[in-house]
C-alpha cells in the first residue's frame, strides 16, 4: 500500500473525500438562492425585538424550544400553520432547536397578550403548577442594554438608519410605560419601581416572541 | 512492532492530558446530574447562570471538548510516539498544548456560565475562543504530522490513518461552521442566515459527533484492543474499506437531523440514503473487533479489559443502526425532538465513547508510570457500575420518547389533540427521577475510575526488571 506510507498524501487525500459529501450537501446549496428564499412580507426584527432574541439566545431558550413546526396534521393542530422557508431569511443564527422540553415557539407570536408572558416569564410555576421551566423574573430587574442596538442591527444589514434604531427603542419603550398599554398591571408587578419608565430585558424578550410567526400570516394570506 | 526504550518518549504529555480528561468528566458529570434533576424539579435554577438554559450548554460543551478532547489528544500521543517509534517531534508545543487547552476549556466553560452563546449546537462559543480553539488544533496538527513525517516505522498502521482523518476533519468542520460577524468581543453573528445557517450547523454537529465521538475513539480501538489481547486485528483489508467508506459516507448525512423542516427535501433525502449506507462501514469495525477475538472469547473473563472493548463496540453497533432508522422520515417524524434521542446520544457517550477510553486509560496509565495498576477489582467495579448505569439511563430516556411521541400525536375520535403540550411533559418525571438515579450510579462508576487511576499514578514506580 503506497499511502500508509505517505502521511502527506494520505492527509490530502482524506481531505477530498471529505470535501465531496460537502460540497454536495453544503457548499452547493449555500450558493443556490432557492435553499433560503425571500419574501417581502417578512421584515426583519426591531432593534428592539433583535435585543430580545439576543436574550434569548444568551438565556439558551433553544435548549428546550424549538422554533419550526413540521408539515403534520397532529403538529398544525397544536401550533398552527407549518414552518415556511422565507420566515428564517433574517435569522443569523437560525433557531430551530432540537428538543422539545418546552412547546415549539414558532407560532407563539399574537396567541397570548403581553400580560400573559410578563406573568408565565416571571413564575411559569403560577400559571402552570407542575411546569419545569425555569422562572425568569430577574429578566424585569435589568435594564436592557441598548448601547449595541445600532451596530447589532447593521452588522445584521437590516438597512436601519442610527435614528431608525433611537426611533423603535423610544416607540417602544413609549408603548409598554403608557397608562393604556393593556398589559400594564402584569408588567408593573414583574417590574421593579425604578424600571417602571424604562426598557427592561423581560420586554424585549415579550417583543421578540410577540414577532414570532406574525409576517407569515400576512405572505400565507396573500397567496 | 519492536519498540525502542520505552524512557524516551515523552509520556508526561500523555499523562497530563489523560488527567486532564477525568477532571472535566467529572466536572461534566457534575453539570449533567444538575440539570437532570431540573428536568423534573426547576427550584435547581437558583441564578441566572445556573439556569438550564445555560447549563446545558456546559454540560455538552464540558464533556464533548473538555473530557473528549483531552482523551483524544492523550492517546493520540501515545499511539502516536509507539506506531512511530519516535518520541513526539516538538515536545515543549506539546507542554504549551496542553496547558493551552486547559485554559481555552475553563474560559469556555465561565463564558458559557455567562451566557455567551452563539446557540449553534456543540459550537457554542463566543468567537475569541473559536479562534483558540483554532490555533490549539494546529499546535496538535503541527506534532502530528511532524511526528509522522520523521518517523521510523515505514508503514502507519490502521489507528494513524484515524488520527490523521480526524486531525483534518476537525479543523475543516470548525472553521466554516463557526465564521462569524463579531459586533463585541463577546457577541457575533453567524454569517449564514435560516435554512443555510441550519444546514451548516447540521451538517458540523453531525460531524463533529463523528470524528470527536467516533473516529478517534475507533483509533483506540484498533490500537488497543489488539496490544491488550495480543491478538491482531481479524482482517486488515477490512479495516481499509471501512475506514475510507465511513470518512466518505458521514458527511452527507447531517440533514438527518432536519428532517421535516423548511431544508429543501432533496438534502434531507441524500442524508437519508447515507446514513443507511453508513451502516456498512460502522459495521466493518464492529464485526472486524469480534472476529478478532474469534476462539480467544475466554478473554472476556481473564482480561478485565476486554469487556470494556467488547462492550463498547457492541454499544457502538448498535448506535449505528439505531442512528440510520431513526433518520428515516416516518421514524423521525415520531421521535424527533423526543427523549428518544436524548437516549440515542448517551449511548454511544456514556456506552461506547467512555468504555473504550477507559480500557485505553487503564492499559495506557500503568505503562507510563511504569507501575502495575492500582486494583483489577476496581476496575470491574467501574465497569459494571457504568454499564448497568448506561443502560438504566438510556433505556429509561427511550421509553420516555416512544411515551412523549405518542402523546404528541394521539387524536380524539372527533380529531382533536388528546393532550395538551403540558401533560406531555409531566407525565415523564418519572421517567426523569429514575434517569437522575441512573446517572448517580453511573457517576459513582466513574469515580471508582479516577480513583483507581489517582492511586496507581501514587504508587512508586517499580525497579527495573532484569
Amino acid at each position: 500500500m503506497g499511502i500508509t506510507s505517505k502521511p502527506v498524501v494520505f492527509a490530502v487525500l482524506a481531505a477530498v473525500v471529505i470535501l465531496i459529501g460537502t460540497t454536495v450537501t453544503v457548499f452547493i446549496p449555500l450558493l443556490m438562492p432557492s435553499t433560503q428564499p425571500v419574501s417581502a412580507y417578512i421584515k426583519p426584527y426591531t432593534a428592539v425585538e433583535q435585543e430580545g432574541r439576543d436574550i434569548y439566545m444568551r438565556e439558551g431558550c433553544n435548549n428546550c424550544h424549538t422554533q419550526t413546526v413540521r408539515p403534520l396534521r397532529t403538529e398544525v393542530l397544536r401550533y398552527g400553520e407549518y414552518s415556511k422557508p422565507e420566515e428564517f431569511a433574517y435569522d443569523r443564527p437560525f433557531l430551530w432547536g432540537s428538543r422539545r422540553t418546552g412547546p415549539d415557539l414558532n407560532r407563539v407570536g399574537g396567541k397570548y397578550p403581553d400580560s400573559w408572558h410578563y406573568k408565565h416569564l416571571d413564575s411559569p410555576q403560577s400559571m402552570f403548577e407542575k411546569s419545569n421551566m425555569p422562572p425568569y423574573g430577574w429578566l424585569a430587574k435589568n435594564r436592557l442594554d441598548i448601547q449595541y442596538s445600532f451596530k447589532k442591527t447593521s452588522t445584521l444589514g437590516y438597512g436601519y438608519s442610527e435614528s431608525d434604531v433611537h426611533k423603535q427603542i423610544d416607540q417602544y419603550r413609549a408603548t409598554v410605560t403608557d397608562d393604556n398599554y393593556p398589559s400594564k398591571e402584569s408588567r408593573s408587578k414583574v417590574t421593579p419601581r425604578e424600571l417602571q419608565k424604562e426598557l427592561t430585558e423581560m420586554d424585549a424578550l415579550i417583543a421578540y416572541l410577540q414577532k414570532l410567526g406574525r409576517d407569515v400570516k400576512m405572505m400565507e394570506a396573500a397567496k | 512492532m519492536s519498540e525502542t526504550r520505552s524512557e524516551n518518549y515523552n509520556f508526561t504529555i500523555v499523562r497530563g492530558f489523560a488527567f486532564s480528561a477525568l477532571f472535566w468528566l467529572v466536572i461534566g458529570l457534575i453539570v449533567g446530574l444538575w440539570i437532570a434533576f431540573e428536568m423534573f424539579n426547576p427550584a435547581l435554577n437558583l441564578t441566572p447562570w445556573l439556569g438550564f438554559g445555560r447549563l446545558r450548554v456546559v454540560h455538552t460543551n464540558g464533556l464533548g471538548l473538555g473530557f473528549g478532547l483531552a482523551a483524544i489528544f492523550a492517546t493520540s500521543y501515545y499511539i502516536l510516539q509507539r506506531l512511530t517509534r519516535i518520541p513526539i517531534l516538538f515536545p515543549r508545543l506539546a507542554q504549551a498544548h496542553l496547558y493551552f487547552f486547559n485554559t481555552v476549556i475553563a474560559l469556555g466553560a465561565l463564558s458559557l456560565f455567562a451566557g455567551m452563546n452563539t446557540t449553534k449546537e456543540y459550537a457554542e462559543l463566543e468567537w475569541p475562543l473559536d479562534i483558540g480553539v483554532v490555533v490549539l488544533w494546529v499546535m496538535f496538527a503541527i506534532n502530528v504530522f511532524g511526528t509522522l513525517i520523521k518517523r521510523k516505522e515505514k508503514q502507519m498502521y490502521i489507528s494513524l490513518w484515524y488520527i490523521i482523518s480526524m486531525t483534518v476533519a476537525i479543523a475543516i468542520l470548525y472553521i466554516v461552521n463557526n465564521l462569524a460577524i463579531p459586533v463585541t468581543l463577546f457577541k457575533s453573528y453567524s454569517v449564514y442566515a435560516g435554512a443555510n445557517d441550519a444546514n451548516v450547523e447540521w451538517w458540523y454537529a453531525h460531524n463533529i459527533v463523528g470524528f470527536i465521538f467516533t473516529v478517534p475513539i475507533l483509533a483506540m480501538f484498533y490500537y488497543f484492543l489488539p496490544k491488550s489481547t495480543g491478538l491482531p486485528i481479524y482482517s486488515h483489508r477490512l479495516s481499509i474499506i471501512s475506514f475510507w467508506a465511513l470518512n466518505f459516507a458521514y458527511l452527507w448525512t447531517g440533514a438527518h437531523h432536519l428532517m421535516l423542516t423548511p431544508l429543501p427535501e432533496w438534502i434531507q433525502t441524500v442524508a437519508i440514503a447515507f446514513s443507511i449506507f453508513l451502516i456498512a462501514p460502522s459495521w466493518g469495525s464492529v464485526v472486524n473487533g469480534y472476529y478478532t477475538l474469534q476462539g480467544n472469547w475466554d478473554q472476556m473473563r481473564t482480561n478485565y479489559l476486554v469487556k470494556f472493548f467488547i462492550a463498547g463496540i457492541t454499544f457502538y453497533g448498535l448506535q449505528t443502526l439505531q442512528g440510520p432508522l431513526q433518520g428515516l422520515r416516518t421514524l423521525n417524524a415520531f421521535f424527533h425532538y423526543t427523549d428518544w434521542v436524548v437516549g440515542h446520544v448517551h449511548m454511544g457517550t456514556m456506552g461506547w465513547v467512555t468504555m473504550v477510553i477507559s480500557a485505553s486509560f487503564y492499559y495506557m496509565i500503568p505503562r507510563i508510570t511504569n507501575t502495575e495498576l492500582y486494583s483489577v477489582k476496581l476496575a470491574n467495579t467501574h465497569f459494571w457500575l457504568i454499564l448497568v448505569g448506561q443502560f438504566t439511563w438510556t433505556i429509561t430516556m427511550w421509553i420516555a420518547g416512544i411515551q412523549q411521541g405518542a402523546m404528541w400525536k394521539a387524536t380524539n375520535p372527533d380529531g382533536s389533540l388528546m393532550y395538551n403540550f403540558l401533560d406531555s411533559v409531566t407525565s415523564l418525571y418519572p421517567y426523569y427521577k429514575l434517569r437522575f438515579a441512573a446517572g448517580v450510579i453511573y457517576f459513582i462508576g466513574i469515580l471508582v475510575f479516577v480513583w483507581n487511576l489517582g492511586m496507581t499514578v501514587r504508587k512508586q514506580p517499580r525497579q527495573a526488571e532484569a
